[in-house]
């Protein structure tokens, strides 16, 4: 009774918990992604389980009603010439344009902040100038910031300059948000460059920009990478800064937006819920399943280093 | 460098010195209101129960993502199926506060006892354990805890990479000497694992509270801040939007602030010996 079967059985108690562990961190999106697939009437009858039971019923009629903005169930649908689908999903109402406005700010709110920290990193990775080791502390310093003490200037700033309710200012204002990590996190990696790198090249008589050009930015693609996953999806799950700046106008909703708006308007359209914020979900999950590694890195570099 | 610093200014020092000014002044900053909001700030109900659910939240938000996250760090470096666990632990990372809020809306939905729960925690309680439903996002005396349920579902994969990195970073030498020398795994877990962790364990702290603070999302979503569920976040908001009063949101904002400055200081002092050390 000692050694062998308590091991043994110490060693099924770990594989329980894990395992429990495990179900609770993903039945949850399991349970979402089968109710989206369900009809409206199944979706508030009975629980998503009840789908795993035969026969199967799935319909994809949620992803066309949520898409488009326009009912396609019940009566069989009259064939209207003047609309096609993919024009509703672009133009229409439903979360098709919202996905796309949540593309139009993202990449510019990736790409911006991702350019500008490169260089202010290195600037401050390898660069010698007064005042450096000050900005440096500045930079930690905003790291913690809450965004909550930008709102209320900001917000006035851009109605004075018409910037209230554009991309142009949500680009801004995402930029200025994401550059303290931003920077934070590229100088940690450049730092991190061996020295002779720089000894050598400046040697050769090559220029600062063409080091980092020619040298930094080829050596760093990989954290390069972490930071701009981390600042995409950063932006893409965002809602606060779109509510303040883009205010309530669906012409340029994000996703975020689409969807809690969706969830304070109960009722009718609970049963487009799920496939709408799985809709939300599809690109993060594909990016987070495909460059896991350059996210977790991002991640590491960012807290544990420093 | 200076496009950066322009917008470092612009977007961020520029306006914490203004939200500063600003919570010393009215409703719509015209005339100034003294310590005004920040009496208001600490007096109203609304608000004092914000600022109560927002140490709940701190309390039990940090403990127990960081709890979790070393149990899950540790006991998946036992498996060999341990990059797989953890990511599925991690997946919540990468979708918004508000996907993950439908997820949990469905997670909760409430039924009256006898119909057909459509909820999985209601239908696990009352189909399987003979309870009765609980209207989870209602019921003032456990709708707060949902709501961090939510939050630590989200953020505990976050607290498991870094902790589950800080782990693989005690040498290997010391927990084989320590097992020779007859030492229990349990009295391993707690004289040399949690010890030569807890640098790790308390960055992740740090940003635990820094998130805790700042919550927003999933209140605003679930409950919107209403059946005494309301976090200070929301309440900056509600009084920005709803009641356009800024003086009172930048009180709020500056309240946020001078909650952070502790955790900016350790974080200057941080990097400071760490550049020192390099």
């Amino acid at each position: 009774m000692t050694g062998k079967v308590g091991r043994r059985l110490s060693r099924s108690l770990l594989h329980i918990v894990i395992i429990s562990i495990c179900l609770m961190w993903t039945l949850p999106s399991f349970g979402l992604l089968a109710n989206s697939f369900r009809s409206r009437r199944d979706i508030v009858a009975t629980g998503w389980w009840m789908a795993l039971k035969t026969p199967f019923a799935f319909t994809v009629e949620n992803y066309m009603d949520v898409l488009t903005g326009q009912s396609h169930y019940g009566e069989e649908k009259a064939p209207d010439k003047s609309r096609s689908i993919l024009g509703d999903i672009i133009t229409g109402q439903g979360i098709g344009r919202a996905f796309l406005n949540s593309l139009i700010i993202s990449i510019p709110s990736t790409l911006i902040p991702v350019v500008i920290a490169s260089f202010a990193a290195y600037a401050l990775a390898w660069m010698r100038f007064p005042g450096r080791d000050l900005l440096l502390i500045i930079v930690v310093g905003l790291l913690v910031v809450p965004l909550q003490m930008t709102l209320i200037p900001i917000l006035r700033l851009y109605k004075g300059l018409h910037l209230a309710g554009t991309f142009l200012g949500v680009w801004l204002a995402h930029t200025a948000y994401g550059l303290p990590y931003a920077i934070y996190l590229l100088r940690n990696f450049f730092k991190a460059l061996p020295q002779d790198l720089f000894e050598s090249a400046s040697l050769d008589g090559a220029s600062q920009f063409v080091v980092f050009y020619r040298i930094v930015v080829p050596l760093s693609i990989p954290s390069i990478a972490s930071l701009a996953i981390f600042q995409f999806l950063w932006v893409w799950n965002d809602l606060l800064v779109a509510l303040i700046y883009l205010g309530g106008t669906r012409d340029v909703a994000p996703l975020t937006m689409h969807i809690s708006s969706m969830m304070s308007s109960l009722g009718e359209n609970w049963h487009l819920l799920p496939a709408g914020a799985f809709i939300s979900m599809m690109l993060p999950l594909i990016i987070f399943s495909i460059l896991q590694p350059y996210f977790v890195r991002g991640i590491l570099a960012g807290s544990l280093k420093g | 460098m200076g496009s950066a610093l322009l917008f470092l200014t612009v977007y961020l020092i520029y306006p914490i010195l203004n939200t500063a000014y600003i919570s010393f002044l009215g409703r719509s900053s015209k005339e100034f209101a003294g310590l005004g909001n920040y009496w208001y700030v600490f007096t109203n109900t609304d608000m004092l129960g914000a600022l109560k659910n927002n140490l709940l939240w701190l309390v039990l938000f940090t403990s127990i993502t960081v709890s979790l996250g070393i149990a899950i760090a540790v006991l998946t470096d036992r498996v060999r199926y341990e990059a797989a666990a953890k990511a599925l632990v991690f997946l919540p990372m990468a979708i918004s506060f508000v996907a993950a809020s439908v997820i949990w809306r469905f997670m909760f939905e409430f039924r009256p006892a006898g119909m057909d729960q459509i909820g999985l925690m209601n239908a696990l309680l009352s189909n399987l354990l003979g309870f009765k439903p609980v209207a989870w996002l209602v019921n003032t005396r456990v709708n707060n805890f949902a709501l961090i349920g939510v939050g630590i579902w989200v953020w505990t994969g976050f607290s498991t990479v870094i902790l589950s990195a800080g782990l693989k970073g005690i040498p290997v030498e010391i927990l084989e000497a320590a097992r020779i020398d007859g030492a229990s795994e349990w009295r391993i877990f707690w004289r040399i694992i949690l010890p030569m962790m807890r640098t790790t364990i308390l960055v992740v702290a740090t940003t635990m509270v820094i998130i805790v603070l700042k919550v927003f999302d999933i209140v605003y979503v679930m409950t919107n801040g209403n059946l005494g569920t309301e976090v200070i976040a929301n309440r900056m908001y509600k009084e920005m939007f709803n009641y356009h009063h800024f003086g009172r949101a930048s009180a709020i904002a500056i309240i946020l602030l001078l909650a952070v400055i502790p955790v900016i200081v350790f974080n200057i002092r941080r990097f400071r010996a760490q550049e020192a050390a390099q």
